[in-house]
């Protein structure tokens, strides 16, 4: 099978410079598009290829794209951003691609600002990462000395500044009206909506917002035609996803197969199945915000559709294993301290909630749990439901914990009432 | 007292940006880099050279994990505590750093070397338990690694 994000990878390699992503027929879409194709119709074959936001979100890039004012309704100044604020536990792709393929990236970049008509781009890239931050900025140097960046790159008469901002942690980051904010100097709390980035972004100018993956689909898009690119995908499924799979399985790691691939696949063949002597029994199918997949349930396909017919999310796509050595509550205990912590303190149900949540959860682990502390979990998860809080993070927490008390409410309950951790 | 050289450090950094006060998160970091952390001194002058009130700039730097309010030792070890590092043991981990310098998390080594921090997965999954020294990556740790590690960034 086709691999185009990954295929200039090689393990242990260091990743392709200037010159040998050009060898590797690198920005090549760039010399075809700009100043050749009209911005609109670059739109247009993203729309068409149904490739979803690979953040987690999975809204169609290229209406997202579309939903942005023109030009000249919209005269001045606009923005395109790539959110390579990758902090979601469990979730390791953006930092292969970053550091993989720093040029692939730059290329998205070039041609997603030129889709939307936008002369300035920032990279908002975690402060941990420091590696891919070092790769990225010389990746620029380098694509700016070559006349790939800068003012009217190879005569096209386009323009493109790319300046890559290194964050100073906070997982809201990534939300994109947080992550604006927090570019512009503040603290990153989430932007009310309505108005959309796309018509009050960066300093109130219309603004795009993309994840690392989603961009560097996009030379590939363009190269060989939205078909291929559907064609990659599997069961009406379209294009490549990179995968992954952590926790006690033997091989964990991340992997670009075809999207709508089934997780049972993923985890057995891809990740080498469970470690000897553990037992598959659940595993969140992208990230610390979806979730639970009981162990019957795994022949479920890797997709957006797919996970959301079974009320769950696909999320980032890199799974997390629970295995039968692993306690359940400890473990969605340690997400609830995970999202509580990172709260941005904003909306009073996440702020408050959030908290009393992982408390209560410490406790039943912990052997003082209270027979009616359900009942109170089982509140939470309504009171934090999506549409009670600000933004997205406080639902995200929440799918840990419903499906948790759904799946393993024996679990919950010989806690309570034996007042001890088994696994301890 | 800011230096002539970070004031000029400063201004290329605000040239990123169409508002001076975007380059703030930038220009505390590369200070940190500097100082090691954001004293109330340096935080006021700070916000002088970007036109920002204290209270302002304060209200940015509390925000931030990686900003410090407070001193920290020469290096930071960032020891993730998130799903799949807790799954694969950094808790004991935690505890035997914890034990070979003398601190627990939160805490500075007497000879201020070392600053022991818990912090959100460091997207390496595949090679948890993960942790940073500094702007250092180390994955797949265990205790023989520690004893080296810590050996080699003491230096």
């Amino acid at each position: 099978m086709e691999r185009p994000l990954t295929r200039n990878m090689r393990k242990g390699e260091a990743p392709l410079d200037f010159a040998g992503y050009l060898r590797a027929g690198g920005y090549a879409a760039v010399r075809d598009t700009l100043g050749r194709v009209a911005p609109a119709d670059v739109a247009r074959v993203v729309t068409e290829s149904g490739l979803g936001g690979c953040g987690g979100g999975g809204f169609p890039t290229g209406r997202k794209w579309q939903a942005m004012p023109s030009r000249a309704a919209r005269p001045g100044k606009r923005y395109f951003i790539v959110n390579a604020d990758e902090m979601e536990p469990g979730t390791f792709k953006d930092r292969l691609l970053m550091e993989g393929d720093p040029h692939q990236l730059i290329e998205g970049v070039i041609l997603s600002a030129y889709a939307i008509e936008a002369d300035t781009a920032y990279i908002f890239v975690r402060g941990e990462y420091s590696a891919a931050i070092n790769l990225l900025r010389k990746a620029v140097a380098d694509a700016q000395a070559a006349g790939m960046l800068g003012e009217n790159i190879l005569g096209s008469g386009v323009d493109l500044s790319i300046h890559v901002h290194a964050g100073a942690g906070r997982y809201i980051c990534g939300e994109e009206t947080a992550l604006l904010n927090s570019l512009e100097g503040r603290r990153a709390v989430p932007r009310a909506k309505p108005p959309l980035p796309m018509t009050s972004g960066l300093w109130g100018c219309p603004t795009i917002v993309n994840n690392v993956e989603t961009v560097c689909n996009i030379p590939h898009i363009i190269c060989h035609g939205a078909a291929w690119y559907r064609a990659l995908g599997r069961d009406g499924e379209a294009g490549t996803k990179i995968f992954g799979v952590s926790g006690r399985v033997k091989r964990p790691g991340a992997f670009e197969l075809p999207m709508g691939m089934p997780m049972r696949e993923l985890i057995e063949e891809h990740a080498g199945g469970m470690k000897d002597g553990f037992l598959l029994r659940a595993a969140l199918p992208g990230g610390a915000s979806t979730g639970f997949v009981m162990e019957a349930h795994i022949d479920v396909k890797m997709s957006f559709p797919a996970m959301a017919a079974m009320g769950n999310r696909l999320g980032t796509g890199t799974a997390i294993v629970l295995d039968d050595q692993t306690c359940p509550i400890g473990f969605i205990a340690n997400l609830q301290h995970f999202f509580a912590q990172e709260s941005c303190g904003w909306c009073a149900p996440c702020r408050d909630g959030l908290p009393w949540v992982e408390q209560t959860l410490k406790a039943i682990e912990a052997g003082h749990g209270e027979p009616n502390d359900l009942d109170l979990l089982s509140e939470m998860t309504n009171n934090l439901a999506p549409g009670r809080t600000f933004c997205a993070l406080a639902p995200g927490a929440m799918a840990s914990l419903q499906t948790g008390l759904a799946f393993f409410r024996d679990e919950f309950e010989r806690h309570i009432h034996s007042r001890r951790c088994s696994w301890q | 007292m800011l230096t002539a050289e970070e004031h000029g450090a400063i201004a290329a950094l605000v040239s990123h940006y169409p508002t001076p006060r975007a380059a703030c998160i930038d220009a505390m970091k590369y200070l940190q880099s500097r100082r090691r952390w954001m004293s109330d001194e340096i935080l006021s002058e700070l916000a002088v050279a970007l036109g920002m009130s204290s209270a302002e700039l304060d209200e940015v730097a509390t925000f931030y994990n990686l900003i410090f309010r407070k001193p920290v030792g020469e290096k930071v070890i960032l020891l993730c505590d998130s799903i799949t590092c807790w799954m694969l043991g950094r808790d004991k981990l935690a505890a035997y750093i914890g034990q070979r310098l003398g601190i627990a998390a939160g805490e500075t080594t007497k000879d201020e070397k070392f600053t022991l921090l818990p912090i959100v997965c460091l997207g390496a999954c595949d090679h948890a338990p993960a942790m940073m020294i500094g702007d250092m990556f180390y994955g797949d740790v265990d205790e023989a690694l520690l004893d080296e590690v810590l050996l080699v960034e003491r230096v």
